[in-house]
C-alpha cells in the first residue's frame, strides 16, 4: 500500500521529511508497509479493531447513557522516536520530575521557594489542589509523585516542549501495553529490524515501586483503588491489577480501624500496606476531602498520616498540576537542580497578571485558553478554530476569575501518517511517556501517542474524538 | 508469600453472580429450544402450549402485565431479548457480563472474551425469524457450554473458582427442580395420561432439554415417569440431576471454608449440608406418593434459603475491624 502522494502540509512529520522521503529510522517501516498487498493493511486494521472490541478493551464515556462503552480507537502506523531524541526526552523528564518532587515536599513543608521569592506565594495558596490537609506530611521516601504521565508535543520548529505535568491520577498506560501488543503481530519483521526498545516491564517496574514504599518491609500487600467499573478508565485499573496479580479494590471493599487499612475478605479482613489510587483527592477520604463522596474510604487520611498505609500518588501532589504553577516549573527546576531546563515549556500567559490578560483578550483568536484544573480537553478554547461567541464568552470567564485561566499560543503540532478510510492523512500528535518514582526514576520507553482523528483537529483526548498509536523508542541509531 | 491469596467479599459475590446468570440464559435457551422441537411434533389441532415456559422462569406476574397471550412470539420476546425482564437471556447475559467486567483481573481473560463475546451475540441479535431459532439457541447454549469449558480450563481451581462453581450449581439444581415441576404437575394433573404416546414425547421434551435423553436411555431404557423423576432429581452421576449439583455445590463450599466433609462452620454450610443429605438418603417412590411438588417447592425454599445464608456469610462482612486479624 503506498503513502505516496503524501502531503506533510507544512507540518514537522514524525515519519517523513518535508520534501516526502521517509525519515531515515522510518524507511524501513514504509518499505513494509508499501511492500504490503493492497487492502492488507486495511484487513490488519480491521482484525486489530475487531480484536480490541472483542477484548473489550474500552472506555466509558461520560453523560453518553446510549453505548456506555467505546474502543479507544487505535492506528496501525506507529510514531518512531529515533534513540537520541528519546535520550534527551528521557533525561528531561527525570530532571523535571525530580524537581517537580522536590517543589511539593518544599511546599507541604518549609516553602522555601515562596520565601525565596521565586513563585509568589498566593498563587500557591489559591490554588484549588493545594490541601491545607497535606501540610507537614513525610510520605515514604519522600516521594510524592510515583506515576506521572507528562504531556509533551512537538512544535513546527522541530523541539518538544511539556504541556502537562498530569501528576495526580495519569491514564492511558494500558493502551501503551496493548498497542505494541497488536503491532509486533502486525509488524514482525520490522520489530526486528530496528532496535525497539520494550515496553512490557512496565506492570513489574510499578509494582516494585509501589513495594518499595510499603511502610512496613516484608511481603506488602499492594491494591489498586479504583472508583468502578462506570469510571472512563476502569479497564486500565483493572488491566494493571491483574498484570501486577494484585487486589483491584473499590472504596467499600476497605475499612479503617485503629488507622490500620483492611479489606472485606470472604475469610475476615486482611490488611493492606500500599494503596495505588485511581481516585481523585476530592473523593479519597470524605472525612477529610468531600464529605459526600461514596467512592472513598472513610479514615483513610488518618491513617495515611499515622504512617500506617502509603498512597500512590501521594494526596495533595495536584498542587504543582495547576496550569499556573505550571508556567513556574522551568524556575523550579533551576531552583532546586540547579540547572537549566532540558525540556522546554510552552510560553504561557497567566491571566491573573495584568498584562498577560490584557495581551490574551486580544488575541483570542491565535491563542489556546486552559483553565488551571480542568482536564480531559474540557474548559478549554482553541483560538484559531473558535467562533466569535464561544470568545466572548471565555473573555468574560477570563475577567471573571483571572486565576483560573492561562492561555498559550497555538502550536503547530507534529502529524503522523493515519490511515483515513483506504489512504494516509497526516493527523496532529502529542506524547506522553509515563514516569515512575521509587527507589529511582524510571521512564517508560516511547509512551502513548495520542492522535486527533479528525482532520484538522489538535485535540487528541480519548472523550473528543482521539485515537492512539504504537510508539517505538528506539534503542540505537538506524543507520541512514 | 501467604500460602493463598484472600478473595474480596465483594469479588466472591459478583463470581457467584456471573456464574448463576450464565447458567440461566443457558438453561431458558434450553428451555425454549426443546419447547419448540416440541411443538412441531404435536397434531396441528393441539393447542401450542408455551405458558409452561413462562412459569418455569417464575416470572409469569411480569408477563402477564406485558404480553395479552402466551404465544411462541410473545414467549420468545419475553424470555429472549426483553431487557425489561430481568430474566430474559439479553439480560441475564448482560448481567453475567457486568458482574465479569467487575472482577476481570480475578477471571482469565480467555473467560473474559467469551462472556463478551456471548453479550455481543445477545445484544445484536434482534427480530429473530423462526428458521433462525434453532440455530440461535443452539448457538446460545454452545457459548454457555464453552464458557465453562474455558472457565474449568484457564482458571487455577482456587476459592473463586469454587464461588463460580458453587453458583452454577446452585441455579443449576434450582431449574432443573423448576422444569420438572411445571412438566409435572402443569402437564400432568391427572395419573390417566401416563403412558400414552402424547406423554412420551414430553417426557422425552423434559430430558432433553437437560441434554439427559441419551444419558437416561443408557441407565434406564424405558420412559417412566418415576424413574425420570429419580434420574432428574436422585442421579449422583448425571450433571445436571438435582443431587448430583447439590453434591458438588457441598464441595465447593467445603473448599472455600476450608471444613471436612460432613462438618460445618457457618449457617449456609449447614444448611447446603442438611439439603445433600436429604437427597442422599430419599428415596423415589415415597416422594412421589407424598406429592412431587411439594417436594420441589420445598427444594427450592430450601436452596433460596442457603442463598441467603451465603450473603451473610461470605458475600456481607462487617463494617468495623472487631475481630481482625492484625
Amino acid at each position: 500500500m503506498r503513502f505516496s502522494p503524501y502531503d506533510t502540509g507544512g507540518y514537522y512529520d514524525e515519519l517523513f521529511q518535508p520534501d516526502g522521503c521517509p525519515r531515515s529510522h522510518a524507511r524501513l517501516l514504509v518499505d513494509t508497509i508499501e511492500g504490503l498487498s493492497d487492502g492488507q493493511l486495511l484487513r490488519y486494521q480491521h482484525a486489530a479493531d475487531r480484536l480490541l472490541l472483542q477484548m473489550g478493551i474500552t472506555f466509558n464515556v461520560y453523560g453518553d447513557t446510549a453505548g456506555t462503552e467505546r474502543i479507544f480507537p487505535f492506528d496501525l502506523i506507529p510514531r518512531i522516536i529515533p534513540a537520541a531524541e528519546w535520550t534527551r526526552i528521557e533525561r528531561g523528564l527525570r530532571q523535571r520530575i525530580h524537581a517537580l518532587n522536590e517543589f511539593i515536599d518544599d511546599i507541604y513543608h518549609d516553602q522555601k521557594i515562596l520565601k525565596d521569592g521565586v513563585i509568589p506565594a498566593e498563587v500557591i495558596l489559591s490554588a484549588a489542589s493545594f490541601r491545607p490537609q497535606c501540610q507537614g506530611l513525610n510520605p515514604p521516601r519522600r516521594i510524592w509523585c510515583h506515576i506521572t504521565g507528562t504531556d509533551l508535543v512537538r512544535h513546527g520548529d522541530g523541539q518538544y516542549y511539556v504541556l502537562e505535568d498530569n501528576l495526580r491520577v495519569p491514564s492511558g498506560v494500558s493502551y501503551v501495553l496493548e498497542n505494541r501488543e497488536v503491532l509486533k503481530h502486525i509488524f514482525p519483521q520490522v520489530f526486528e529490524g530496528l532496535k525497539v526498545r520494550p515496553v512490557n516491564e512496565y506492570p513489574s517496574r510499578l509494582l516494585e515501586m509501589l513495594e518499595s514504599i510499603a511502610p512496613r518491609g516484608v511481603d506488602p500487600t499492594v491494591v489498586v483503588l479504583t472508583p468502578g467499573m462506570y469510571n472512563s478508565a476502569y479497564f486500565e485499573h483493572s488491566f494493571l491489577a491483574q498484570q501486577m496479580g494484585v487486589q483491584l479494590v473499590e472504596g467499600h471493599d476497605l475499612t479503617v480501624s485503629g488507622n490500620d487499612v483492611f479489606m472485606r475478605t470472604t475469610k475476615g479482613l486482611e490488611r493492606v500496606d500500599v494503596i495505588y489510587r485511581r481516585i481523585d483527592d476530592d473523593f479519597l477520604d470524605p472525612q477529610a476531602f468531600r464529605p459526600d463522596s461514596l467512592l472513598g474510604v472513610p479514615g483513610l487520611m488518618e491513617a495515611y498520616k499515622a504512617g500506617h498505609v502509603a498512597l500512590a500518588n501521594s494526596p495533595g501532589n495536584g498542587v504543582a498540576d495547576d496550569k499556573v504553577i505550571y508556567a513556574y516549573v522551568p524556575d523550579m527546576i533551576r531552583y532546586y537542580e540547579g540547572e537549566d531546563p532540558i525540556l522546554p515549556n510552552v510560553p504561557t500567559y497567566l491571566c491573573w497578571r495584568d498584562a498577560d490578560r490584557r495581551h490574551v483578550i486580544e488575541n483570542l483568536e491565535t491563542l489556546v485558553v486552559k483553565s488551571a484544573n480542568e482536564s480531559g480537553g474540557y474548559g478549554m478554547l482553541v483560538g484559531p478554530h473558535s467562533s466569535q461567541k464561544q470568545r466572548e464568552d471565555f473573555a468574560a470567564s477570563i475577567q471573571a476569575n483571572p486565576r483560573n485561566f492561562i492561555a498559550q499560543p497555538t502550536l503547530a503540532l507534529s502529524r503522523v501518517p493515519t490511515l483515513i478510510d483506504d489512504h494516509f492523512e497526516g493527523r496532529h500528535v502529542d506524547l506522553r511517556p509515563y514516569i515512575l518514582y521509587g527507589k529511582d526514576i524510571y521512564v517508560l520507553p516511547g509512551g502513548l501517542t495520542r492522535v486527533a482523528l479528525r482532520r484538522g483537529s489538535l485535540v487528541v483526548n480519548s472523550s473528543q474524538g482521539g485515537g492512539s498509536k504504537d510508539t517505538w523508542a528506539l534503542a540505537s541509531e538506524f543507520p541512514s | 508469600m501467604t500460602a493463598t491469596r484472600p478473595l474480596l467479599s465483594r469479588v466472591a459475590n459478583s463470581l457467584y453472580w456471573m456464574a448463576r446468570y450464565i447458567e440461566r440464559a443457558e438453561n431458558v435457551a434450553r428451555f425454549i429450544a426443546v419447547n419448540l422441537h416440541l411443538m412441531l411434533d404435536l397434531p396441528s389441532y393441539e393447542e401450542k402450549q408455551w405458558q409452561p415456559i413462562i412459569d418455569t422462569t417464575g416470572d409469569a406476574d411480569l408477563f402477564e402485565e406485558k404480553y395479552e397471550e402466551s404465544t411462541q412470539e410473545t414467549v420468545i420476546e419475553f424470555l429472549t431479548i426483553d431487557s425489561s425482564n430481568s430474566n430474559s437471556i439479553f439480560s441475564c447475559i448482560r448481567s453475567a457480563r457486568e458482574n465479569a467486567r467487575s472482577v476481570r483481573e480475578i477471571i482469565s481473560s480467555e473467560m473474559w472474551e467469551q462472556v463478551n463475546e456471548l453479550y455481543l451475540l445477545v445484544r445484536d441479535s434482534r427480530n429473530l425469524t423462526t428458521d433462525a431459532l434453532p440455530r440461535y439457541f443452539h448457538e446460545i447454549r454452545m457459548a454457555c457450554d464453552q464458557f465453562q469449558g474455558v472457565t474449568d480450563s484457564t482458571m487455577t481451581h482456587n476459592e473463586a473458582w469454587q464461588f463460580i462453581g458453587l453458583g452454577r450449581t446452585l441455579e443449576r439444581a434450582d431449574k432443573t427442580t423448576r422444569l420438572l415441576d411445571v412438566k409435572y404437575y402443569i402437564l400432568l394433573p391427572s395419573i390417566s395420561d401416563v403412558g400414552t404416546p402424547y406423554d412420551e414425547i414430553q417426557w422425552s421434551a423434559v430430558l432433553k432439554s437437560v441434554s439427559g435423553f441419551e444419558m437416561y436411555r443408557k441407565r434406564y431404557g424405558r420412559i417412566s415417569p418415576a424413574r425420570l423423576v429419580d434420574f432428574l432429581i436422585f442421579d449422583n452421576e448425571f450433571p445436571r440431576a438435582v443431587r448430583y449439583s447439590v453434591g458438588r455445590a457441598d464441595r465447593s463450599l467445603h473448599f472455600i471454608t476450608g471444613n471436612p466433609a460432613g462438618t460445618f462452620s457457618c449457617p449456609s454450610e449447614q444448611r447446603l449440608g442438611m439439603l445433600k443429605s436429604e437427597l442422599d438418603y430419599a428415596r423415589v417412590d415415597a416422594t412421589l406418593a407424598s406429592g412431587l411438588h411439594e417436594f420441589l417447592d420445598g427444594l427450592q425454599g430450601k436452596m433460596n434459603r442457603i442463598d441467603d445464608c451465603l450473603l451473610q456469610d461470605f458475600f456481607l462482612q462487617p463494617a468495623t475491624a472487631a475481630g481482625a486479624a492484625g
